[in-house]
This record gives C-alpha cells, sequence and structure tokens, in this order.
C-alpha cells in the first residue's frame, strides 16, 4: 500500500508540469495584457515601461523559468482586475462552489444508488424504463437549459424559489437539482451495470440455489461487491461536477469559482484563469487520487502495475 | 442503456462494417428496423440532416429579419399568437421557428467536424502509444492523464478566450478538447490486439511497423470508433450549445441553439418560448444521435457495453 501510494503521488507530479506547461503557452500565445491594463490614452512611453517591468520583454524560456519559480511559490501573479494576487481571490470563491458541488452530489448519490440498484434487480421493468429512459433524456438535455426550465417553472411560475444569487437555503435547491439531476444520469447507468455485472456472477447464483432470500442476497452479496465500483464512479465524477459548476453557477448567478472563471474569461485576466484551471486541476487530481485509494482500500484484490 | 445486445453480430478479427453489396445492406436495414429506439434515432437524426440541408426551402422567414411590429410574439396557439409565426417570435421580432431550423445547420457542422478532428487525433496518439509501448507510451498517457484533469468546457473557455470566437477556432478547441477518449480506446484496443498471433507472425515475416499499424491494427479498431464518434457528436452539440450560451461560441449573426437560448434567457420572466423551444430542439437532436449510437453499439460493438 505504501509503494502504491508513492507511485501514484509520484505521478501527479508530471501531470501538474505538463498542465503549467500549457497553461503557460496558451497565455503566452494570448500575448499583449498591457494594452487592456492601461488606460487608452496611455503613452507609448508608458506601454513600454509596463512591458519592461512585467517581464514581458523577455524570451519565452526566461518568461516560462520566471512563471515556474512563480507557481512553486503558488504566486500566478497579479490580477488586473481586482490589483490583487490571483490566487486568494480565487480560494475566496471556492467555498460557495464546494457548497453546490456537494449538495448536488448529495442528490445524485440519493437518486442513482436506489435507482441503479434497484432497475438492475428488476430489468425491464417500470422502474428500469423509468431509470434508462430518464437517464438517456437527461444525457440528451444541456444542463444549463435544464436549469433556465427549473427557474421558469418553480421560480417564474410558482415562485417557490429565488431566480439567483445565494444566500439562503432555499438558493441552493434549484441549482443544486440542476447539477445533481445531471450527474445522477450518469451515475445511475454506471451503478446499473456495474451491478448486472455482479448478479450474473457465481456467488450470486450460489447464494440463490441455496434458497437464501433475495432481500439478502441483494443486499449483503451483490450491493456490498457493487459499492466498490460505485465509490470510485462517485470519485471519478469530480471533472464533470466541477465542469457543471461552471455553467450552472452562470445560470443562477452562483457566486463562486465558475463565476469568477467566466468573468476573467470575459475580460482577459488572464492571472485569475491560470489560477483558477490550477486550482480546479489540482481538485480533480486529488479527487481521483482518493478514488484510486479507496478502491484499493476497497477490494484486496486489485493489482497495480 | 441497453446492457443486452440483442444482436450477437460478433466482431471478428477484421471488421467491415459497412459492405456495398445490396444484401449486406439489407441485413443492416433489417436489424435496424428490430430496434425500436434504433429507428427512431435514425429517423430523428436524418430528419435534422435535412433540415439543415434544406433550411433555406423550409424557413417561412428570414431568420434575421428584424420586424419590430411582431416583438415577442407567443406561439400560435396562445392568446395573441399569430399563425404566421408558429413557435413566435423573439424580442426583435424574428421568428424562432426559422432561427431554429438555421441553427441545426451550425449544430451539426461544429458537432461532425470536431469530432472527426478529435477522432484523427486520438486514434493517431492512441496507435502509437499502444504499438510502441515504453517510454513515448508513458508521454502520451501522462498527457491523457493531464487533459483529464481539466475539465473539457474549462479547456474550451480558456483557448476561446485567448483566440477570440470562431466557427473554425470553436471547431479546432473542440476537436483538441476530445481526443482523450478516443487515445484510450485505441491503445487499449492495441494493446490487447499486439499481442494476438496474426499481428506476431506478421512481425516475424518482417512486416515493417506502419504496415502492420495500418493493415492489422487500424481495421480493428473502425467498429468501436463509429461507436464512440456518434455518441461524441451528442456530447458535442452539447458543449458547442454551452459556450455559445455562454457568450464564447458562436457569435452572431450566425445562429446557433445555444446562442438562441442566451437571448431567450433575459426574457424568461415574460416570452417563455424563446429559451424552451431551441432547448428542445437540441434535447431531440442528441437523443436521436443518443438512440442511433446504442444501437449502432450493439450490432457493432457487443463487447463495450458495460460502463459506458
Amino acid at each position: 500500500m505504501g509503494k502504491f501510494l508513492v507511485r501514484r503521488l509520484l505521478q501527479i507530479i508530471p501531470v501538474l508540469f505538463i498542465i503549467s506547461f500549457i497553461v503557460f503557452c496558451l497565455v503566452f500565445v494570448a500575448g499583449d495584457p498591457v494594452a487592456l491594463m492601461l488606460p487608452e490614452d496611455a503613452s507609448q512611453e508608458d506601454i513600454e515601461q509596463l512591458r519592461e517591468s512585467l517581464g514581458l520583454n523577455e524570451p519565452f524560456h526566461i518568461q516560462y523559468l520566471t512563471y515556474m519559480a512563480g507557481l512553486f511559490t503558488l504566486d500566478f501573479g497579479e490580477s488586473f482586475r481586482y490589483n490583487e494576487s490571483a490566487l486568494p481571490i480565487v480560494l475566496e470563491r471556492l467555498p460557495a462552489t464546494i457548497e453546490l458541488a456537494i449538495a448536488a452530489m448529495v442528490i445524485a448519490i440519493v437518486i442513482a444508488i436506489p435507482l441503479g440498484i434497484w432497475s438492475a434487480t428488476k430489468q425491464n421493468s417500470p422502474v428500469d424504463l423509468l431509470a434508462t429512459g430518464g437517464s438517456v433524456l437527461w444525457k440528451a438535455m444541456p444542463n444549463f437549459w435544464l436549469g433556465i426550465m427549473l427557474i421558469l417553472l418553480f421560480s417564474v411560475t410558482f415562485g417557490w424559489f429565488p431566480v439567483s444569487g445565494r444566500g439562503t437555503f432555499m438558493h441552493l435547491i434549484l441549482p443544486a437539482i440542476t447539477l445533481g439531476t445531471g450527474i445522477a444520469a450518469e451515475m445511475t447507468r454506471l451503478i446499473r451495470s456495474s451491478m448486472l455485472e455482479i448478479l450474473n456472477q457465481d456467488y450470486i447464483r450460489t447464494a440463490r440455489s441455496k434458497g437464501i432470500r433475495d432481500f439478502f442476497v441483494i443486499n449483503k452479496h451483490a450491493f456490498r461487491n457493487a459499492l466498490i465500483p460505485v465509490v470510485t464512479i462517485t470519485a471519478l465524477q469530480t471533472s464533470t461536477v466541477v465542469g457543471g459548476t461552471l455553467i450552472t453557477e452562470t445560470v443562477f448567478s452562483w457566486p463562486g469559482l465558475g463565476q469568477l472563471l467566466i468573468q476573467a474569461v470575459n475580460t482577459r485576466d488572464m492571472a485569475i484563469v491560470q489560477a483558477s484551471v490550477f486550482v480546479i486541476a489540482f481538485i480533480v487530481i486529488l479527487m481521483n487520487l482518493l478514488a484510486d485509494i479507496i478502491y484499493k482500500v476497497l477490494d484486496p484484490r486489485i493489482k497495480y502495475n | 442503456m441497453a446492457a443486452n445486445p440483442q444482436t450477437t453480430t460478433g466482431t471478428g478479427p477484421v471488421a467491415t462494417p459497412i459492405s456495398k453489396s445490396p444484401s449486406a445492406f439489407k441485413r443492416w436495414f433489417r436489424l435496424l428496423l428490430k430496434s425500436k429506439t434504433g429507428t427512431v434515432g435514425l429517423i430523428i437524426v436524418l430528419t435534422v440532416i435535412l433540415i439543415s440541408i434544406f433550411a433555406k426551402q423550409l424557413a417561412p422567414h428570414d431568420p434575421n429579419q428584424i420586424n419590430p411590429a411582431m416583438m415577442l410574439k407567443p406561439p400560435v396557439w396562445m392568446d395573441g399568437g399569430s399563425a404566421d409565426y408558429i413557435l413566435g417570435t423573439d424580442n426583435l421580432g424574428r421568428d424562432i421557428l426559422s432561427r431554429i431550423i438555421f441553427g441545426s445547420q451550425i449544430s451539426l457542422a461544429v458537432g461532425i467536424s470536431a469530432v472527426v478532428l478529435a477522432g484523427v487525433i486520438g486514434v493517431f496518439v492512441g496507435l502509437v502509444a499502444g504499438y510502441y509501448g515504453g517510454i513515448i507510451d508513458n508521454i502520451l498517457m501522462r498527457l491523457v492523464d493531464s487533459f483529464l484533469a481539466i475539465p473539457t468546457i474549462l479547456f474550451a473557455l480558456v483557448i476561446l478566450s485567448i483566440f477570440g470566437p470562431s466557427v473554425p477556432t470553436l471547431i479546432v478547441v473542440l476537436g483538441i478538447t476530445n481526443w482523450v477518449q478516443y487515445a484510450r480506446l485505441v491503445r487499449g484496443e492495441v494493446l490487447s490486439i499486439k499481442e494476438r498471433e496474426f499481428v506476431k507472425a506478421a512481425k516475424s515475416i518482417g512486416v515493417r511497423d506502419n504496415q502492420i499499424i495500418l493493415r492489422h491494427l487500424l481495421p480493428n479498431v473502425i467498429s468501436p470508433f463509429i461507436v464512440i464518434s456518434t455518441l461524441s457528436v451528442a456530447t458535442t452539440i452539447i458543449l458547442e450549445a454551452s459556450l455559445s450560451f455562454l457568450g464564447l461560441g458562436i457569435q452572431p449573426p450566425t445562429i446557433s441553439w445555444g446562442g438562441i437560448l442566451s437571448d431567450g434567457r433575459d426574457y424568461i420572466a415574460t416570452s417563455w418560448w424563446l429559451a424552451t423551444f431551441p432547448g428542445l430542439a437540441i434535447t431531440i437532436t442528441v437523443l436521436g444521435i443518443i438512440f442511433l449510437g446504442d444501437w449502432l453499439r450493439d450490432v457493432l460493438d457487443p463487447r463495450a457495453n458495460n460502463g459506458r
């Protein structure tokens, strides 16, 4: 286990390097932020001076080294919109996004686990058709459209929930349902197929032939083994969840990382963009690592070579 | 979906999915009609393709025609609706139906071209990584890991913000954010196939590497490739709509479903039809493609049913 952990942690380093390199290249090609930072009537001299002080006149490799040196001290540069260091601004928005992500994940799990198991044990029953049909429909619906339709129905027509913003518990419900049901669709499908696979195993047939009641076969024998892929599936949804928050936050004006990032992208505030991409990638990598570890702990048969 | 492949068409060592002989075509057609969802999927996809081809003939109005006298007209079945504007008009008095009809062009064009690009990149990387193995494989797979750690939409957003939104940029962006799944698929297939006898035999008689890749490995990944590509068009259409919705995809005056939706969002409190119909168009189209893709998977690639 220790060896595995070290190996797995070491694998993260090149990934982080590649990501930082990709991000740097993108920003390098993005070119001159100076024009956006100074007022329109700035003189040529001022522009030159700012370029010099930002190190923009240096060649590619020098700029890259400076950038990497900054990364090691977690310095992503200054946001020219906020005139502050970028990372704290990004981290400040993180709790709102995590709140939304966790609420969505809870909804997804509450829907997907029972529905996935139920539809697998009762194949071709009405519940199964509902589960498989529902997950295809949800996959086909753009998530932001679902959000808008929920606002239309529950905020505009019925007036049950606020249209947008963050604050009370009521603010959280619609965005969490939008994102959560979207994730549940994918999860239900995955859980259903992993459960089906297990129900076809020999030991399940043995248990059934011994006359053990269905309830116990499903709950004790099948579900416990199906739990392994379920946990992994859940942890591996992080990337989808984070990607989903970007759009859901925009639809509901949720003041999280996604909203900040989209604003930064629109104003070309590259320091914020870089810091956000890095923070998001780091979270995803961490969750994937966690998935691997849980997988390994739950199922000692798994070997990583 | 469809955990039980109803068909037992196995993929042999060399799969030739679409044969030109009429009997094979008939057999395929019969297989398709057996699957209800497959048939529905095909009908939807063909309809959308035809609509996008004949958009000019089908659209009742010029989709960009601004008509101040007809602003925010509701659909025909509501009070104040007009038979001239079946699905109503938007805030500039433009006909929603015509805009949706024209919007299908960009969705399909972007969706299909981006998937082709992603496929070419992904298959190339996958073949090279799987076939050569060792350090090349290791480097390429770390690259894959890196791409997987950045949510697709985030990556697309960053690139579009740098190069500015345009149709070609959008296709390239969606292409290079989507190649990873192909690379993983092809690499996995190649890893298992290259240990098989026919590849070893070819190697032992001195067939060159690129010949082995082209003649022996590539034909074997075609079936799963077609399946993934079909489903990928579905996700790409949604991604394009999302980016256009965020204002970083297709720019006006080019009409896209995501763009119409984004316009309609501001009028959600008073004019629900603006945001509702383009979303329905996306959902129905994507649903059709998924149905078709699931059916193709059952027929072409019965092994790849689990976990996807």
